[in-house]
Order: structure tokens, then C-alpha cells, then sequence
């Protein structure tokens, strides 16, 4: 075991891009490789990828191990999980870490039983135990409780972190790390698998809603994909975006990527706006942590309620609208009187 | 594998997992284990989604749906609900070794399976439990077999003998498409599973399509399996300290809840 050294993180990249998810956890694995008092390499496999390397070493890598393919471009499970195992063998690090995003955790599920190690998925907390093994925090039972994870016998010691829940790290130009490209050798008996077609979901704004701090957010008592632009209403009014529980994606109202919960986005909002949602523990692991949440559901017994700060009981379409109203007529009347600091000294009461 | 040509339809094998129902999840506050005693249960929400796209590929191109499952023997309760919905067999491992086991002996448990029922073309399984939720198990059987995966599906088809998967990801939706065997794992909520039948309620009474099998009978040994064969362990669990809520609920009229719930939030100066 003493042979095995250096923490690794998945680097995914996407459209030319590092995912968010892989660039968030690039912080944290670097707060763990110093913690080991070890490197952190970033491993890259893809196509024409060479400029994210940089962006990697810039957030806190030391060094990125370039994998360069063009049957590499876009990621299928068997080539990626060969990579990645083939690395393993070759270096043996002592720490592997993936973003649980689908491909994150398609590739480290297949990883797992491939190399015969732990993988702990979906973890919300990293730390490092006093015997040096690496302590996985991750939500369990709905989020109503957190498992500590270990994995001591076998190496390397493996796991998935959660969207969102690490902050991105700062990036300085003035970092330095090495580049270095290895070959894995790859034949076309690995490319099995193709991709046969992909439709982006539509242009609706997704990336805000990882940094809102408001977030009105729609279920499935929307009834009707049309009725959220009554939530894009009241989300501009409040400065703030949409959001959605999983019912609205599954059926095609909204993207993906505008998903909260347990298979979405994990969010933490100053203020969590939950319209015609019921609460299932799914949705509440990825809302909890907000600052205040409100509710509006129709049904008093809903789930929702018992973890709001304030609930309306009642008719969505009647609730938000007259919302709008209100938060319209409050401006008005804001900017029409002049706020009393602006009035002119000595005429406060009207003298 | 069907050869080309051949006529029977695919062979299935669909990977379900009881567990406990999602509201029912309680934690007991002085284990701080899940308490399991008492709470209703059923099959896995997306592995019933995987047995009714195992069921409507059977009604398309015939062929045989197999049911696997590892777990205490009374996961019998819902592998007999599985074929009163409409699958031909079920293969329950059961086995006090097993007890403990992670996603990596889980994963082997259920490959072995797969490859004692034999001639299996597809394996489905669901995205992720609503217990364990990893997700890694299904991935996790592929790397084992060394066949190819298709993960996180709404939508399963046969196409010339090559199965097509559409994959929902965070930015859209991707087409793959892979060679036969292989290892496909179904979206919660992408269908709308079946009722059991009567025929099918019947054929549970007359006994004999439940099968167990014990580790040895699928050549594990124990140091494979079970919490020996599992390379993590749970170190220890900690009840999350949720913020406490004020709970407020408004129940007046909208002209009015909303008034009061606006000055509250302003109070509270989350909104301006
Ligand atoms: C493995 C797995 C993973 C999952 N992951 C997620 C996840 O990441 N995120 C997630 O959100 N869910 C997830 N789910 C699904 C979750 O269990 C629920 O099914 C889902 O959250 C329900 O969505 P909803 O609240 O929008 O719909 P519903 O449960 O149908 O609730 C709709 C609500 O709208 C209310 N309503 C209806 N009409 C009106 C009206 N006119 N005015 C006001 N209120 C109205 C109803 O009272 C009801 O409470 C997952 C499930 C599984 C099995
Ligand atoms: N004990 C089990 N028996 C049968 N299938 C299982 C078992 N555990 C997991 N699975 C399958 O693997 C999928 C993913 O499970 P998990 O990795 O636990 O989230 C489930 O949806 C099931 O299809």
C-alpha cells in the first residue's frame, strides 16, 4: 500500500470545456492532496484538449496526464474506463476522485468493479482521518443522515462528488504544473459503443440557477410546460432564476439541467421559492440547505410545508400572480415616492 | 448471445431490489440506522420503470424476461410481484454471507447470476435505489462482464440486433447504440409501469417460478462477498442538523397570504 501516491481527480471535458462539476472539484482535491502532503494530478482524456490541461494546473492540479484520442472526443464507457484503468496500473495513485455527473458516475461505477477497489458516490464532504485514509462523506437515507465512507484494504481509495456543492476554485495564471501526454493503447473492439445522435435541450438560461440567490422553483402542479413563464416572471422580479423538481424534466416541460434533488442539482439559495412541488425526499436532498424556502401547494398536507420557512396553502395560478402584482405595485410605489434618505433635510414630516 | 438469423426473441434479465418506500424512511435516532421494521416496501421506483421496458420489448420482439435479485428472503414479496406483472422467471440470491456487501460484491453477485441463467442478451437494471443510491451497480455488472453499458435511459429499443439507449445527460439527450450483450440502466419515471394481472397473480399461486439460489450455487466464495468481499465500509454516521424552520403557513385568502408573506421576507431582508 505504502507504493501508492498522489491523489487524482477525473478532469471531463464537454463541448471544449472543463465540466463545472470536475473544475469544482479540482479545489477540493487539492485541499485533500495537501492535507496528504502528496500532488494532485488531473487526468484528461479527449480530443484536441491540450488548452483545459492549463485551465486545470491554473485551479490547483500540479500536473494533468493528457490522454489524446480522436475516438476519444465524446465520452462512452468502455474506452474512458480503459484509460482511466490502464493509468491506475501504471501509476498507482492512492486517491481517485470523479464530479457525479451521468458520465462521472457511469465511468466510476464500471471503473470500480473493473479495478476491484471502493467507489463511494455522490459525497458532499471530503476530510482525511487520522490513520491517512480518506474519509467520504456522502448523504444517506433521503439526506436525513451523512455516512462516512472508508475504504481500507484496497486502493486506490475512490469516489463521486455532488454538483455544486464544492465552491469553484480561484483561478491564477501564475500557477505552474506539467502537461503530460501518455498513451493508452486502444483498439476499435473498445469503441463497441456509438453515439448515434444527441439533441441539446433548448436555450432556456440553466447555468444560473448554480449561482442564484433566488430560485423560483416549478413541479408538477404547473400542469402545463406554457405555465412557467409565470415562474420566469416572478424569478426576474426577484433578480433571481428557475429551477425544477425532477416531474417537469422527465417530462420534457424543461432541461436537465434545471433539476434539483437527489438525481440534479444540489442548490443552496438564499431563498428557495417551491411552486406546485410536493416535497419528496428525492427533491428536498438537493434544496434543504437553502437560507429561507417558501412553498405554495394546494394541498395543506404537502411535504414541502414541514421544511418551509413560510407556506402558502393555495391555488398556484391565483398565488403567483397576485405575487407579481404585489412585488410590481411595491416597486412602483418605491420609485414614484422618493426614499426618505433622497428627501430633502428639514421637510421629513411633511414641514 | 442469439445468433443472427435464429428466431427466439432476447433473453432479459432485469435486476430489481426491494426496498423500503421513499415517504416511509425514517431513521432510527438511537441506531442511526435506517429503520426497516414495519415500513411498507416495494420495488425499487426505476427498477420497476427497467421491468416494464423489459416488458414492452418482450411484446415487441417476444423472447424471455428473467428477474434478479439479491437480498433477504423476504424479497420474494415483490420478485412474485415482478412475474404477476409479467415476467416469465425470477432468481432470488439469498444468503446470510452476502450480508453486508457493498456495490463491487453486489455487482459480482448479480453478474454471476446473469451468467448462470446463460444466454442472457440484456441486462437491465435501474438508474440508481432509492436506499443504497449509487447508481454503481448496474455499470458496475458491465465492468465485470466486460460487455458495454448504456446508463441513465429513457428510452430502450432493438435495432438490428444492436440495442439503442437514449441517454438523458445534463445538457441533452444522446443516442447510443451498442452491440448485444450488454448492460442498460432505465430512468425513474420514463414509463408508467404495469398492474400485476390476474393471469399473472395466478401463475404466482401455482408456485415454482421463484428460484433460490445460495452464494455457493453461484461458485462465490465467502471472502468475495458479504462485508469481507466489500472494499468500503460505513465508518460511522452522523444525523444531519437540519436549520431549523419557522414553519409559517398562510392559509388566507391569496390577496392576503401573499401580502403577509411578502412583509415577511422583506423583514427577513431576503427580498428587497
Ligand atoms: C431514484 C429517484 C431519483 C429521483 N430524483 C429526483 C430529483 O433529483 N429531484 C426531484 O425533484 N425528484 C426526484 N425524484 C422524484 C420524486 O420522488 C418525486 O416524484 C418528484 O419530486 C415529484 O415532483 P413534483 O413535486 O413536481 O410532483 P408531484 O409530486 O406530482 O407534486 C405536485 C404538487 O403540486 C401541487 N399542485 C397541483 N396543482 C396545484 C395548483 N394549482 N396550485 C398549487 N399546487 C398545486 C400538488 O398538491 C402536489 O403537491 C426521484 C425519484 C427517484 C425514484
Ligand atoms: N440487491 C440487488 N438486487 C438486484 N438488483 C440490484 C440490487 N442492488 C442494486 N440493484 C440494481 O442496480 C441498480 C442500481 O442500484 P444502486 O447502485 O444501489 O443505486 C438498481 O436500480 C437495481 O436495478
Amino acid at each position: 500500500m505504502e507504493a501508492h501516491k498522489g491523489v487524482w481527480v477525473f478532469l471531463e471535458a464537454r463541448n471544449g470545456a472543463l465540466r463545472d462539476v470536475s473544475v469544482q472539484l479540482i479545489g477540493e482535491a487539492r485541499r485533500i492532496a495537501d492535507k496528504r502532503g502528496t500532488d494532485l494530478t488531473g487526468i484528461l482524456p479527449g480530443w484536441k484538449v491540450e488548452p483545459l490541461a492549463r485551465h486545470a494546473i491554473e485551479c490547483g492540479c500540479d500536473r494533468v496526464i493528457l490522454v489524446e484520442d480522436a475516438r476519444l472526443e465524446f465520452y462512452t464507457s468502455r474506452p474512458y474506463t480503459k484509460v482511466l484503468a490502464t493509468l491506475r496500473w501504471r501509476h498507482n495513485p492512492e486517491v481517485i476522485l470523479f464530479g457525479a455527473s451521468k458520465n462521472g458516475r457511469d465511468l466510476g461505477g464500471r471503473l470500480h468493479a473493473a479495478i476491484d477497489t471502493g467507489l463511494a458516490a455522490d459525497c458532499v464532504r471530503f476530510d482525511v482521518t487520522e490513520e491517512g485514509f480518506l474519509d467520504m462523506i456522502r448523504p444517506a437515507f433521503g439526506g436525513k443522515s451523512l455516512a462516512h465512507i472508508h475504504c481500507e484494504k484496497h486502493r486506490p481509495q475512490m469516489a463521486s462528488a455532488r454538483w455544486n456543492v464544492f465552491p469553484m476554485p480561484r483561478r491564477d495564471p501564475a500557477r505552474s504544473g506539467e502537461v503530460v501526454r501518455e498513451t493508452v493503447p486502444l483498439e476499435d473492439a473498445d469503441f463497441d459503443t456509438k453515439i448515434v445522435d444527441f439533441k441539446p435541450t433548448e436555450s432556456r438560461e440553466t447555468r444560473k440557477i448554480d449561482d442564484a440567490r433566488v430560485l423560483v422553483s416549478g413541479g408538477f402542479g404547473l400542469g402545463d410546460p406554457k405555465n412557467f413563464v409565470l415562474l420566469d416572471e416572478l424569478a426576474t422580479l426577484l433578480g433571481g432564476a428557475v429551477s425544477s423538481s425532477r416531474k417537469p424534466v422527465d417530462l420534457g416541460w424543461v432541461p436537465k439541467a434545471l433539476q434539483v434533488g437527489q438525481t440534479g442539482k444540489t442548490v443552496r439559495p438564499d431563498l428557495y421559492i417551491a411552486v406546485g412541488i410536493s416535497g419528496a425526499v428525492q427533491h428536498l436532498a438537493g434544496m434543504q440547505e437553502s437560507a429561507k424556502i417558501v412553498a405554495v401547494n394546494s394541498d395543506p398536507k404537502a411535504a414541502i410545508f414541514e421544511i418551509a420557512d413560510y407556506g402558502i396553502v393555495g391555488d398556484l395560478f391565483q398565488v403567483l400572480p397576485e405575487m407579481i402584482r404585489q412585488l410590481k405595485a411595491f416597486r412602483a410605489q418605491a420609485q414614484a415616492a422618493p426614499p426618505p434618505e433622497a428627501a430633502p433635510p428639514g421637510r421629513r414630516d411633511g414641514a | 448471445m442469439t445468433a443472427p438469423g435464429e428466431k427466439r426473441g432476447p433473453r432479459i434479465a432485469v435486476c430489481i431490489k426491494q426496498v423500503p418506500k421513499a415517504q416511509e424512511l425514517q431513521v432510527d435516532p438511537v441506531t442511526k440506522t435506517l429503520k426497516r421494521v414495519g415500513v411498507p416496501s416495494e420495488i425499487n421506483p426505476p427498477d420497476q420503470n427497467a421491468l416494464e421496458t423489459a416488458l414492452a420489448l418482450r411484446e415487441k420482439h417476444g423472447g424471455e424476461i428473467v428477474v434478479l435479485s439479491m437480498g433477504p428472503t423476504s424479497f420474494d414479496e415483490s420478485l412474485e410481484r415482478a412475474i404477476a406483472m409479467g415476467a416469465d422467471r425470477a432468481y432470488l440470491i439469498s444468503d446470510r454471507n452476502l450480508g453486508g456487501s457493498d456495490t463491487v460484491p453486489t455487482a459480482l453477485t448479480l453478474t454471476r447470476a446473469v451468467e448462470k441463467v446463460g444466454d442472457v442478451d440484456l441486462v437491465l437494471c435501474g438508474e440508481e435505489t432509492t436506499d443504497a443510491s449509487t447508481g454503481h451497480v448496474g455499470p458496475g455488472i458491465a465492468g465485470h462482464m466486460g460487455i458495454p453499458q448504456i446508463t441513465y435511459c429513457s428510452a430502450v429499443s432493438l435495432v438490428d440486433g444492436r440495442v439503442r439507449g437514449v441517454r438523458m445527460i445534463e445538457d441533452g439527450a444522446e443516442t447510443w447504440e451498442a452491440p448485444m450483450p450488454c448492460v442498460v440502466t432505465v430512468d425513474f419515471g420514463c414509463n408508467k409501469p404495469r398492474q400485476p394481472t390476474l393471469t399473472g397473480k395466478i401463475r404466482v399461486k401455482r408456485g415454482g417460478l421463484v428460484t433460490h439460489w445460495s452464494a455457493a450455487d453461484l461458485g462465490l466464495e465467502p471472502s468475495q462477498i458479504g462485508l469481507k468481499g466489500s472494499p468500503t465500509i460505513v465508518a460511522k454516521v452522523d444525523t444531519v442538523q437540519l436549520p431549523s424552520r419557522q414553519g409559517k403557513i398562510f392559509e388566507e385568502e391569496p390577496t392576503i397570504a401573499v401580502s403577509l408573506l411578502l412583509d415577511a421576507l422583506r423583514k427577513d431582508k431576503v427580498i428587497p
